[in-house]
């Protein structure tokens, strides 16, 4: 292999071929530039679905008579659950605290305490929390449920907001995950055909090589190093103008909304890292691919 | 040098290109192949490059069965042969002097070589003065020697030319065969596919006629003056035509 060569080669062809190969680096800049606006705002949606998500929880309620080997053993049945992720106690004395400053009037009223002690617990999947329900109070044959531990009163979750958030957030990340993935097709479908067709306009030449005693790898290397070129200046063009929209417009507005700093969202460094190694290698395999068929001779 | 035993060609299965053709051609020959248009001349030429492969019979080139080497070897077979196409097929992208030098370039030659052996062969085409134009720069005549340089720079041991005279006028056209001449006078096999009668008449080689893709003549004319030199050979060649 002789590099010097090669890259003489793939600058000549990229000049002498000045619209196409102008035409594919447009391409690889434009793609980048829609993957790297989109992707942050996918995973922002993303996390913003999740977070929301993590506010799916059920309540255990004890019994009021309930004592402390009770509390105990329920405490050990929770945490003994492998769909239970996080097990929170309140306490009567605690709860009452909390409800009375939401709402002193009725609870001056009342006087006694009448809360019982209970367990807030979040499932690892949102999407279990029926199933821990079942699991911790099995429905009845006649109707109703039993309960699996005798000091449990009931087990209670918000199910019409639950089913609702579950529903909405479980669109919103499929149809995120599913216009990702095609604009991930589109984007190599766009750049694999730009090249193909600049790729088509110099088939002639690859014959004529072949017929001279070339070998395929000979006339192959300086199209690969051609859409390496391409790529890096195309990616590297749409990462400048990407970087100057996220210093001047993205930043500043970003110390004023959470959401644009979801925390969920990728580095810059990373992204721009990512799209460029994705420019570069889908624009390189995509000239070597593209012309085997032209090496048939 | 070159041996067709039985070739037959078939674009579609009705009828053939090339139908039982046999022949050989011996180190150092300068051998015509002749023919109406379209009687196969060629499919034989791209048979001998193994741009195509042959649908029966075996052909073989300096003792190898072409059959028998395998696609990635064929390049390296290749450079053993210099061809001249009926279409040139010059890269458009280069000029005069780096498409012969494309001819070295592949073969791993590095740049001493170029620059020792590219300006000669120019020299002995007659192209010093168009180094630097690109094909479309070129007359067809032009176009037709750079082939020639191309196909010669690595003096290969078997010259292939597939109609070199096609479109030229006289003149020109005996210019290009001294040249051809002359390469075959240090020691070169050359294959000249032609239909143009007169010249090969006047040239007194040997002769392979085909007609619809049949071998219908072989002969070695009679005053075949084996010795005669470049210059004896241009003289003759442009009295006959007076
Ligand atoms: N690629 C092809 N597909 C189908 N038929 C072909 C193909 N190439 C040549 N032929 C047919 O094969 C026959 C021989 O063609 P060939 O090109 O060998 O003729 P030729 O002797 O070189 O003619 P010319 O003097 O015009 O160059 C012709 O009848 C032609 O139509
Ligand atoms: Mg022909």
């Amino acid at each position: 292999m002789k590099p010097v060569f090669f890259l003489r080669e793939a600058l000549r062809a990229l000049k002498r071929n000045a619209i196409p190969s102008f035409a594919a680096m447009a391409t690889v800049l434009v793609t980048v530039l829609v993957l790297g606006v989109f992707i942050p705002v996918v995973q922002a949606t993303t996390g913003a679905a999740n977070e929301v998500r993590g506010k799916v929880i059920a309540d255990v309620y004890l019994k009021t008579d309930a004592k402390r080997a009770d509390i105990e053993r329920v405490d050990r049945l929770l945490k003994s659950e492998p769909m239970i992720s996080k097990v929170e106690f309140i306490s009567k004395d605690q709860a009452y605290k909390a409800e009375r400053e939401r709402n002193p009037k009725a609870y001056e009223l009342l006087g006694s305490n009448p809360l019982p002690d209970t367990f807030r617990i979040t499932p690892g999947n949102p999407d279990d929390i029926g199933k821990i329900r079942d699991a911790l109070a099995p429905s009845a044959p006649g109707g109703g449920r039993t309960v699996v531990d005798p000091a449990i009163d009931e087990v209670r979750n918000r199910e019409e907001d639950t089913n609702k958030i579950l529903a909405v957030t479980n669109v919103v990340k499929i149809t995120m995950a599913l216009l990702a993935g095609l604009l991930g097709i589109a984007s190599m479908l766009l750049i694999a055909n730009t090249i193909r067709l600049s790729l088509y306009a110099r088939r002639r030449e690859v014959e004529v090589m072949k017929l001279v005693g070339a070998t395929d790898w000979f006339i192959r290397w300086p199209f690969v190093l051609e859409g390496v070129i391409v790529g890096l200046f195309g990616g590297v063009v749409a990462i400048l103008l990407l970087a100057v929209v996220k210093i001047a417009v993205v930043d500043p507005l970003a110390a004023d909304f959470a959401l644009i700093a979801a925390p969920e969202t990728i580095d810059f460094p990373l992204l721009i890292g990512l799209l460029l190694v994705a420019a570069v290698s889908v624009s390189a395999l995509g000239s070597g691919l593209s012309l085997r068929k032209f090496l048939r001779v | 040098m070159i041996s067709f035993s039985g070739v037959e060609k078939r674009y579609s299965a009705t009828d053939a290109a090339l139908d039982g053709v046999s022949f050989d051609i011996f180190p150092g020959e300068f051998v015509f192949l002749v023919g109406h248009s379209g009687s196969g001349k060629s499919t034989a030429m791209k048979l001998l490059i193994k741009e195509l492969e042959p649908t029966a019979g075996e052909i073989r080139v300096a003792g190898r069965d072409l059959a028998k080497i395998p696609r990635p070897r064929v390049p390296y077979y290749r450079r053993n042969l210099g061809v001249i196409f009926q279409d040139y097929k010059l890269l458009p992208n280069r000029t005069v002097y780096e498409n012969v030098a494309y001819a070295l370039q592949v073969t791993g030659g590095g740049r001493r070589e170029i620059r020792d052996k590219v300006p000669d062969i120019l020299r002995l085409t007659g192209l010093s003065t168009k180094l630097h134009n690109y094909p479309d720069q070129l007359s067809g005549g032009e176009q037709q020697r750079v082939a020639i340089a191309r196909a010669f720079v690595n003096h290969p041991p078997l010259l292939i030319a597939d109609e070199p005279t096609g479109n030229l006028d006289p003149e020109t056209s005996i210019g290009i065969m001294q040249l051809l001449y002359r390469i075959n006078q240090t020691g070169t096999t050359v294959l000249v596919a032609t239909h143009d009668v007169a010249m090969v008449d006047k040239m007194r080689r040997r002769v392979i006629e085909l007609a619809d893709g049949r071998k219908i003549r072989d002969e070695q004319s009679a005053a075949y003056a084996a010795a005669e030199s470049t210059r004896e050979f241009a003289v003759r060649m442009r009295s006959a035509q007076g």
